[in-house]
């Protein structure tokens, strides 16, 4: 494992998990498998001292640093990162936003692909994730089980025979597993039938986040699915909940949804398409929620074959790189909302060009 | 429309849709739904809230549950009162002291108390866990009140014992 604190190859990237590839890749955008684990001999993160946050660090790393074949691995000391640099890791989704706003000792190790990290003294003292591009929870488990069986061949882990892996929060304990699957919902949204599905969803232990809802003047059609309880059902088990059942039903919908509107409204949707490329490809400021907005729809247009030229790797590349650290880390330096605005239309002229060029 | 939290204009419109409180629309600011989609997760205070507040329906008296609130764990010192105001734990013990306490709020959660997915090749009793934090928060307020000598000595004792785990082989 190696120290870094160097983003400017990383900026230019996309991470693995957002190439736009993998099973139903035009609908899921990836697939996020988490485990929420704890050191025995320790207190829980909110009744830690300074010295005990020093010490789970120091003890987490030093450990990480002897694992072979983790050359590649970087290691980022988020105490010691700018503000810029851990938000840049937070619109990656390498780290979460609680721990990048957090205070106190704090890190994270992050594989080369960006397939795995492992964050040190979050809610809980590890949280290890592992993301893949599409639906691919399979894959996922068996990463993130290989990477526990990796720490936990190093560390003694709070574990309860009862109650399972113990874990700050109750809502987390047992597993302490967490699967999310983003899925891209447009059409869903477009019919009005988004919460009529979610709604029959809901007896099943998933939770469903909207992110940027219906009904707002931009939205950019991405929801989260996660299972909601880790106690009481294998790993397995939750990972066939979200990945075998609830994910491949909203598939479902979302596809009839999309058929229908190419039956029944290509024109209207064409157009719609049509004009939210062309304000992207020309705007001369533009904000990140109307770019997310209008994204959504290039995407589905670049989904339903109504736009020839783009790949949705392209698109997701897009979302990520006009986050507000992401573009001031392209850019070079710190830049005002105003200054962003103007600089992520001048991005997304160059980059849709370009894309038209190839 | 004001977001919320704040007095900015709502810009953001969520809709969170959880199986315990059916879909709840959210008006926010551009800096309030940052902060809120960022989130990994729906947030624990409000569920553990309601399910305690279930736990409540079930009978438990205004007193039980003041008495409730005081207990405290010999460990890591947390009381039940800040646990359900943080909706966060202070120690791996806390699962064994408040046992009784946290049993129904899990079956409200969960709809178990019964781990059965993977479990630790190699674990330790967890008294002797308990030991090892206890006697480190007891350092260090020993240090805060200027004892260095009982400092020194529970070092010692701290040293001796994680040793002894260094050593400990698969259970």
């Amino acid at each position: 494992m190696k120290r870094s604190s160097d983003f400017n190859e990383l900026a230019t990237r996309s991470g693995e998990w957002m190439r736009g590839t993998g099973p139903e890749s035009d609908i899921v955008v990836s697939s996020r498998i988490r485990l929420a684990r704890n050191l025995a001999d320790f207190p829980f993160i909110k009744r830690c001292s300074d010295e005990d946050r020093v010490s789970i660090e120091r003890t987490v790393r030093a450990k990480m640093e002897q694992f072979a074949n983790w050359d590649e691995v970087q290691y980022y000391d988020l105490e010691q990162l700018p503000e810029i640099d851990r938000q840049f890791l937070v619109e990656r989704q390498l780290v979460s936003r609680e721990i990048a706003e957090a205070d106190g000792a704090r890190g994270v190790a992050v594989s080369a692909n960006e397939h795995f990290s492992v964050m040190v003294n979050e809610e809980d003292h590890l949280r290890i994730q592992v993301m893949h591009s599409g639906l691919d929870l399979q894959t996922a488990w068996n990463q993130v089980n290989e990477l526990d069986d990796l720490l936990e061949s190093a560390i003694l882990y709070a574990f309860h025979p009862d109650f399972g892996y113990l874990t700050s929060c109750p809502t987390n304990v047992g597993t302490g597993l967490r699967v999310s699957v983003m899925l891209h919902l447009p059409a869903l949204v477009i019919t009005r039938q988004i919460e009529k599905v979610f709604r029959s969803m809901q007896r099943i232990n998933v939770t469903v986040r909207g992110l940027y809802g219906e009904g707002s003047q931009y939205s950019g059609d991405f929801y989260q699915v996660s299972n909601q309880i880790t106690l009481g059902r294998s790993e397995t088990e939750l990972v066939e909940l979200v990945g075998g059942d609830v994910v491949p039903r909203i598939i479902e919908y979302e596809r009839k949804a999309r058929d229908y509107l190419v039956r029944e409204g290509q024109q209207d949707l064409h157009d719609d398409v049509s004009r939210s490329l062309g304000i992207l490809g020309t705007a001369k400021k533009i904000s990140s929620e109307e770019t997310m907005h209008y994204l959504s729809k290039v995407r589905l247009g670049v989904n339903l074959g109504l736009i020839d030229d783009l790949a949705v790797g392209t698109i997701n590349k897009l979302f990520m790189q006009t986050q507000p650290a992401h573009l001031q880390k392209l850019h070079g330096r710190l830049l005002r909302s105003s200054e962003r605005n103007v600089e992520r239309a001048t991005y997304l002229q160059r980059h849709l060009s370009d894309a038209f060029e190839n | 429309m004001k977001c919320q939290y704040c007095e900015k204009p709502a810009t953001f419109h969520i809709t969170e849709i959880t199986e315990s409180t059916g879909s709840q629309v959210m008006h926010l600011c551009e800096e309030h739904a940052k902060g809120f989609l960022q989130k990994e997760e729906a947030d624990p205070v409000a569920s553990i809230a309601s399910a305690l507040a279930k736990q409540l329906d079930l009978g438990q008296t205004k007193k039980d549950l003041e008495e409730l609130d005081r207990k405290a764990c010999p460990v890591c010192g947390i009381s039940f009162f800040e646990f359900r105001n943080s909706g966060r734990l202070g120690c791996p013990f806390d699962y064994t002291h408040f046992a009784t306490d946290l049993l129904p709020l899990m079956t409200n959660i969960h709809d178990s108390i019964e781990h059965v997915g993977k479990r630790p090749r190699k674990t330790a009793a967890a008294d002797s866990q308990a030991v090892i934090i206890q006697l480190r928060r007891e350092m260090e307020e020993a240090v805060e009140r200027e004892d260095y000598e009982r400092a020194s000595e529970i070092r010692d004792d701290l040293r001796r014992m994680e040793q002894g785990e260094e050593g400990m082989g698969d259970a």
